[in-house]
């Protein structure tokens, strides 16, 4: 159980810079999600700090060791691979048992850590078999038996639910969360959904083309997103993002959305201070029709007309067409809209979201 | 091929579309079995029966032929020299060849695709053209007629064939396998030899009797570069021509089985090792 | 060293150590020869001085223009009857039929068969004691042997030599072609079934435009190796019927001139490398991108 530390991490592919300068500081027995869409340097980051590939420029150090440059088997890590790379030439047993065979633990510690490790997965009765006798599912969990069988420092896991049915990801989510809970190792976990990142993280450190958007809990990037990016990669539905240029009438401060306008109170006005361009985002579920406004809004009204809807059950989205954008507007339970109402909706201000526009930095 | 038949034309139809498929296939096996079929009879055949040509097949059978060819005529000295050339050529053709297909199956580097493009462009190479002046070069370093530098020019034609063939069966092994192993406290060539080789061994096997298989039927180079030291086809070629044909089918016969049996064994790689080497 | 650097080195430079040995083998056993080959081919044996002496010898033999029409005879007339032969059993395998597996192994069974072997089998049957004559003597469909072998039978040589490359070789243009019969999606041709086309269109639109490039690959290699041949014809013909490769062979072990020889290796080489180059431009084949 270690710190984990990254610093400057730059990793170049030819000309692609995959990972670019990402310096991030993981505590003791946290749990970081290193989340992104795909192409975005997270599992290149998580091999650099596994020691599959080597970096450009910048270090990787595990308490006060620095572990740059060294080989994988001298990092005292475990890693549950995408594919769970379970080797189908040994038992269950056996591929459980090679991290410690390997140090040269004796057979009766061996057998006696392969048990707990098989019996806190769940495939203690598995142990005699081969991998192609296995499920997915099942396979997968020998990769995890076999990745905290010895006490790694660090424990890696690359997008390792990503190849299992919906069902058995939602399962196997809290699962990992609760085994991570009780063996307290220092976790790297790599997604690209951003649903188990949420679930799952005590920290999530996002990720777009190399570079770190933002590191922060849960909460904290789904509250305060840094930049545009952050703010729609994460929630479902995403979102609603739109242009808006800067103007001022009747003395207060108007964000202009070509025909939508929303007059901002005096409180927000100074932030914009020196901005002309800006992308204004609020949620769908920050967005509420008139005759259902929850207590402790600070509603702005837009008129509109009901673009499409899309009953989901549990929740309504609604596409709002107004004079500008069109608004998705998420509201719970069933709603009677047909395409083609006008509808009145009130936007909560509190929790409106305004971006630079040329750097995608969050303004407020 | 189910589904409702319309009518007894269409019924009549495919009956005797199916009819000449069946004779098609049997022509086509009959066209290469009986031959091979025949060499046998003939190998076998007691010579007094092979030669009444009243008889249309022989029916009285020996194996005096055979053990007159190998113990009398004395090739079983050039079968054996044969086998150690062909197990010579595996040994090195692996030797130096596997390295090099593994190299091509799980790095990206510069100067790839042009190494690679070199070993197809060698696998086509007329390699016979190398004979006459390995004769001249191997009598410069005493390497003249010896199975040694038989199964060295062998090697140059059939290490294309292993670079490929361990290329194209390292890359069906998931590197995973090998970073699993390297996480978990192997090195990268522990990680090859303890994880990966095993589960290549299949392939590589029939890969090494397709070796064998080249290196025992080559015939060109194997004459002109021995002299005493002949391996079998080499020895068929200048002396067995001139023996009466019994024994020239006895030679036939030993020829063929070694070869028919071994890929027996490794029948189901045929197609795939084949075709990719040939590729 | 400080371990970084030594880290990073020995990552880069893994890929090329591994391939150095067959790098220095074929350059040793390849390279070398051929670089040989050419010093051979223009020395004078008597003399050693440089010249296109062998070359001149070559040119005023007969056999060597013979052996040049032979060679190419052999292959313009084997190499279309493989291709057929070819293309034919692929298509029959391609319907799914109860011994299909055995079918295809038996056809593959000749690619382990040697030139040798193949000789002595057809050999066995062509010859005056041979089984064809048994069987049309026996049942009196002939009344004296047919004679294939022997200087005055030469067209009948040939007609050996023929059958027994064709036995012997069509296995290595069909394991190509096939392959490229098996890379034809089956969607591709459900849809044509279901689109109305027959059988004909089907293969003339569909099937044979995709197993073209493997058509291709399949020809130049059996070409080349058709530049080859040697020991069929060394064993049913001798030197009846004259190939560059045999007399190669010829010069080199009987009449002990290795310059002569070397002159015809370069032949061979030079010819195979034309061919080469020929194909590349007229098909630019696919599959040497990788």
């Amino acid at each position: 159980m270690v710190r984990v530390r990254l610093e400057n991490l730059v990793k170049r592919f030819g000309s692609v810079t995959a990972v670019d300068h990402v310096t991030l500081d993981i505590g003791d027995g946290e749990f970081v999600v290193l989340l992104g869409p795909s192409g975005c340097g997270k599992t290149t980051t998580l091999r650099l700090i596994a020691g599959l590939e080597l970096p450009d420029e910048g270090r990787i150090l595990f308490g006060d060791r620095d572990v740059t440059y060294l080989p994988p088997r001298e990092r005292n890590i475990s890693m549950v691979f995408q594919s769970y790379a379970v080797w189908p030439h040994m038992t269950v047993y056996e591929n459980i048992a090679f991290p410690m065979k390997i140090r040269k633990t004796p057979e009766q510690e061996i057998r006696e850590k392969v048990l707990w490790a098989a019996r806190l997965l769940q495939i203690e009765d598995l142990l005699d078999r081969y991998p192609h006798q296995l499920s997915g599912g099942q396979r997968q969990r020998v990769a995890v038996a076999r990745a905290i069988v010895v006490e790694p420092d660090v424990l890696l896991m690359d997008e390792p639910l990503s190849n299992l049915d919906a069902l058995l990801r939602v399962i196997m989510r809290s699962e990992l969360k609760k085994l991570q809970r009780r063996i307290r190792v220092t976790t790297i976990y790599v997604t690209h959904d951003q649903v188990e990142a949420m679930v799952m993280a005590d920290r999530v450190a996002i990720m777009n083309k190399g570079r770190l958007q933002q590191v922060g809990t849960p909460q904290e990037v789904y509250d305060k997103p840094a930049n545009v990016f952050v703010a729609g990669f994460i929630g479902s539905p995403r979102m609603n993002l739109f242009d808006a240029s800067v103007a001022e009438a009747q003395g207060a401060v108007v964000l202009d959305a070509g025909g939508l306008q929303i007059r901002l109170p005096e409180a927000y006005a100074g932030l914009l201070e020196g901005h002309e361009t800006v992308v204004v985002g609020i949620r769908p579920e920050d967005i509420h029709p008139l005759d259902r406004v929850p207590p402790g809004v600070e509603p702005y009204e837009v008129d509109g007309t009901v673009d499409f809807v899309e009953p989901l059950g549990s929740d309504t989205i609604v596409h709002v067409k107004t004079p500008g954008p069109v608004l998705l507007m998420k509201v719970p339970g069933s709603y009677p809209a047909e395409m083609g109402d006008r509808i009145r909706v009130a936007l909560n201000l509190k929790k409106l979201h305004v971006f630079d526009k040329a750097t995608g930095k969050a303004i407020f | 091929m189910s589904g409702r038949v319309e009518s007894y034309r269409e019924y009549k139809g495919e009956a005797v579309k199916r009819i000449a498929v069946y004779a098609l296939a049997v022509i086509i096996v009959s066209w290469i079995a009986v031959p091979l079929a025949l060499i046998f009879v003939s190998a076998l055949a007691q010579p007094s029966d092979y030669y009444n040509v009243h008889k249309i097949f022989p029916t009285r059978f020996t194996l005096d032929n055979v053990y007159t060819f190998l113990v009398v005529l004395g090739a079983w000295k050039s079968t054996l020299n044969s086998v150690i050339v062909a197990a010579l050529t595996i040994l090195i053709s692996f030797a130096v060849g596997l390295p090099a297909g593994y190299s091509l199956s799980r790095y990206v580097f510069k100067g790839k695709d042009a190494f690679k493009l070199a070993i197809i462009g060698l696998r086509m190479f007329p390699v016979i053209v190398l004979a006459i002046p390995l004769v001249v070069i191997y009598l410069r370093i005493g390497l003249a007629d010896t199975l040694l530098g038989v199964a060295l020019a062998h090697t140059a034609m059939t290490l294309p064939f292993v670079v490929l063939i361990t290329s194209s069966l390292f890359a069906g092994i998931p590197v995973d396998y090998e970073e699993a192993a390297m996480v978990f406290g192997l090195s990268g060539w522990e990680a090859f030899l303890r994880i990966t080789l095993p589960l290549a061994l299949p392939g590589l096997s029939a890969a090494a009797i397709f070796v064998f298989i080249m290196s025992w039927n080559e015939v060109f180079i194997a004459s002109i570069l021995t002299l005493v030291n002949r391996t079998l086809p080499a020895d068929i070629l200048v002396s067995a021509l001139n023996a009466p044909d019994p024994y020239k089918f006895a030679a036939g016969f030993i020829m063929v089985l070694p070869a028919m049996i071994f890929v027996f064994f490794a029948r189901k790689y045929l197609v795939q090792v084949w075709g990719i080497s040939i590729k | 060293m400080d371990p970084r650097k030594k880290a990073l080195l020995l990552r880069r430079l893994t890929p090329y150590l591994l391939l150095i040995p067959t790098a220095v083998y074929m350059a040793l056993f390849v390279g070398y020869p051929i670089a040989e080959t050419v010093r051979l081919a223009f020395t004078d044996p008597d003399t050693g001085a440089l010249g296109l002496f062998n070359f001149q010898t070559l040119a005023q033999d007969f056999h060597f223009w013979e052996a040049l029409r032979y060679t190419f005879l052999l292959a313009g007339v084997v190499i279309p009857i493989q291709v057929l032969l070819a293309l034919g059993v692929s298509i029959l395998l391609m319907r799914r039929f109860r011994g299909s597996g055995a079918v295809l192994y038996t056809f593959l069974v000749p690619l382990t068969i040697s030139d040798v072997a193949a000789a002595l089998i057809w050999y066995n049957i062509f010859t005056g004691s041979g089984y064809l004559n048994r069987f049309l003597l026996n049942l009196g469909l002939i009344s004296r042997p047919l004679h294939f072998f022997g200087y005055q039978y030469r067209d009948m040589e040939f007609l050996a030599i023929v059958t027994t490359e064709v036995w012997r070789a069509t296995a290595i243009v069909f394991v190509i072609v096939f392959a490229g019969f098996q890379m034809i999606g089956k969607d591709y041709l459900e849809a044509a079934d279901v689109f109305g086309a027959t059988q004909w269109e089907k293969f003339r639109y569909i099937i044979f435009p995709m197993v073209k490039p493997s058509l291709q690959t399949a020809l130049i290699i059996r070409t080349l190796f058709a530049m080859q041949v040697f020991a069929v014809v060394w064993i049913l013909a001798g030197r009846d019927i004259p190939v560059l490769a045999g007399e190669t062979y010829y010069w080199q072990v009987e009449l002990k001139n290795p310059n002569v020889a070397a002159a015809y290796a370069l032949i061979i080489a030079v010819i195979s490398i034309a061919l080469g180059f020929l194909y590349l431009k007229l098909f630019k084949p696919k599959y040497l991108e990788g």
